[in-house]
């Protein structure tokens, strides 16, 4: 007993440093299960705070910019005004349906919530995007997150009361499904790591056609964002050798390095989605 | 200024430094300066070692919360305020220059040498210890080793140009008499 004590005293500090070390580890390996339980609730909070008054400063540089693509959003409203179409013919009329209550509000499936981003990094390997936004402002996890002209930036996996943390496009861990304008294939994105604002689109099948140029929006499958939001332009294509597949390199419609605005996507039918999920996952097992 | 005071508002410094000036600036996706570390390099001589780790951990983890991913710089950190004593040890050239100076510098190491290799090693150590973290789920050795090579040596310029800026006044502090 008493050797034990003396190993433990002289050794004392190459052992504190080995504990120390492999709860550092620990943290990297088993990320998201402490994340959520501790992170989120006063880490976040707390460099949120930090994070908005340096992004007060920053945002005065960048108004311009700011106001640019906001006009370019506001161009694009515009031209889906009713009074833009003319309507010649009365067989191709939209009817209005004449039911009392409003129809609108009950059918409507996504809302669209604006939000201040605070802090966003691009040049490390996973890279995170803070909204002044959060919990107490009806953010929700799971949210897929918008720029002010529809392109894809991510999704939210955790949010604080006043904030929430958007796991963005360049994020090793980010799978979100998108779809050839054209064909209609859809893959996975995933991100190596390398150039931000170059994306991989991996799963397209040889088969399909994929020029130079072509498009790449959100296939609509999860629950995160509608179907059609530009995700981005096809730069190059290459066939993977062992694969039947393509490996598709892309450029993002959203520009991660000046983001100033986004949108979070509220989907209404996620809980019913989800539920269902949950009952077919039970069954089989 | 009392030495506590003194190393809390490095700290702070350091940190906001790295986050809002050296993370904004994107050179080239092989190189990624890192500077706050230096906070670890400059603690003084005569703290003990389980201090220095604790206190590195600290500055890892207030790291890490403005990346939302734990552990990566903490690890990194903690790695170098364990070998940091070693290399003291082996670096100072005459029996009782930690003991006359405060903390480690051109003038404490005895000559800008000594302490080129001192930050050169520690430096290296902090990068290739985190980018292999960073990279474990990448897999590409050759991306690794390049980007730790170059992110050390932008690194170790930013040192130099913050050891030249900053001159930190240090009294010769003599025990013999």
């Amino acid at each position: 007993m008493r050797n034990i004590f003396l190993f433990i005293r002289r050794y004392f500090n190459f052992l504190f440093f080995l504990l120390l070390q492999g709860f550092s580890i620990y943290l990297v390996v088993h990320y998201s299960r402490y994340h959520n339980a501790v992170f989120s609730n006063t880490a976040n909070q707390l460099t949120g705070k930090v994070n908005e008054q340096y992004s007060k400063v920053e945002y005065y540089f960048r108004l311009k910019k700011t106001n640019d693509s906001l006009v370019k959003a506001n161009e694009k409203l515009y031209n889906k005004l009713k009074a833009d179409f003319e309507l010649p013919d009365t067989t191709s009329k939209t009817v209005l349906d004449t039911i009392r209550v409003d129809s609108i509000e009950q059918h409507r499936k996504y809302n669209f919530f604006s939000a201040k981003v605070v802090y966003n990094s691009v040049a490390a390997q996973n890279n995170f995007i803070v909204l002044g936004r959060g919990s107490a402002q009806q953010l929700k996890e799971g949210m897929g997150v918008v720029d002010p002209n529809n392109g894809v930036v991510g999704i939210i996996t955790e949010v604080s009361k006043d904030y929430a943390v958007v796991m963005s496009l360049l994020h090793k861990d980010s799978r979100i499904s998108g779809k050839l304008l054209k064909g209609g294939e859809t893959g996975t994105l995933s991100w190596d790591g390398k150039t931000p604002n170059i994306i991989s689109l991996t799963g397209i099948p040889k088969s399909a056609k994929v020029i130079i140029g072509d498009t790449i929006i959100s296939s609509g499958f999860s629950t995160s964002f509608p179907k059609g939001m530009m995700i981005g332009i096809v730069n190059e294509v290459t066939p993977e050798k062992s694969t039947s597949n393509f490996l598709i390199k892309f450029k993002s419609a959203a520009n991660f390095y000046n983001l100033e605005y986004a949108f979070a996507i509220d989907n209404k039918q996620t809980e019913d989605i989800n539920n269902l999920l949950d009952k077919v996952k039970k069954k089989t097992q | 200024m009392s030495t506590l005071v003194k190393n809390i508002l490095r700290f702070a410094l350091f940190i906001m430094v790295q986050v809002f000036v050296l993370d904004k600036i994107h050179l080239h996706q092989m190189v990624t300066p890192y500077i706050y570390f230096l906070f670890i390099l400059w603690l003084p001589f005569r703290m003990g070692r389980t201090w220095q780790m604790i206190i590195a951990f600290a500055l890892g983890f207030a790291m890490d919360s403005f990346r939302h991913h734990p552990g990566f710089h903490t690890a990194a950190c903690v790695l170098i305020a364990y070998i940091r004593p070693f290399l003291i040890n082996l670096l100072i050239p005459q029996e009782g220059a930690d003991t006359n100076y405060e903390e480690p510098s051109f003038k404490s190491m005895g000559g800008m040498l000594p302490y080129l290799i001192f930050t050169g090693v520690l430096t290296f150590i902090h990068h290739g210890w985190l980018f292999l973290l960073e990279a474990w789920q990448f897999g590409n050795i050759w991306y690794f080793l390049i980007k730790t090579l170059l992110s050390t040596a932008v690194s170790l310029l930013l040192i130099i140009i913050t050891e030249l800026l900053f001159v930190r006044k240090q009294k010769f502090r003599t025990n013999t008499i």
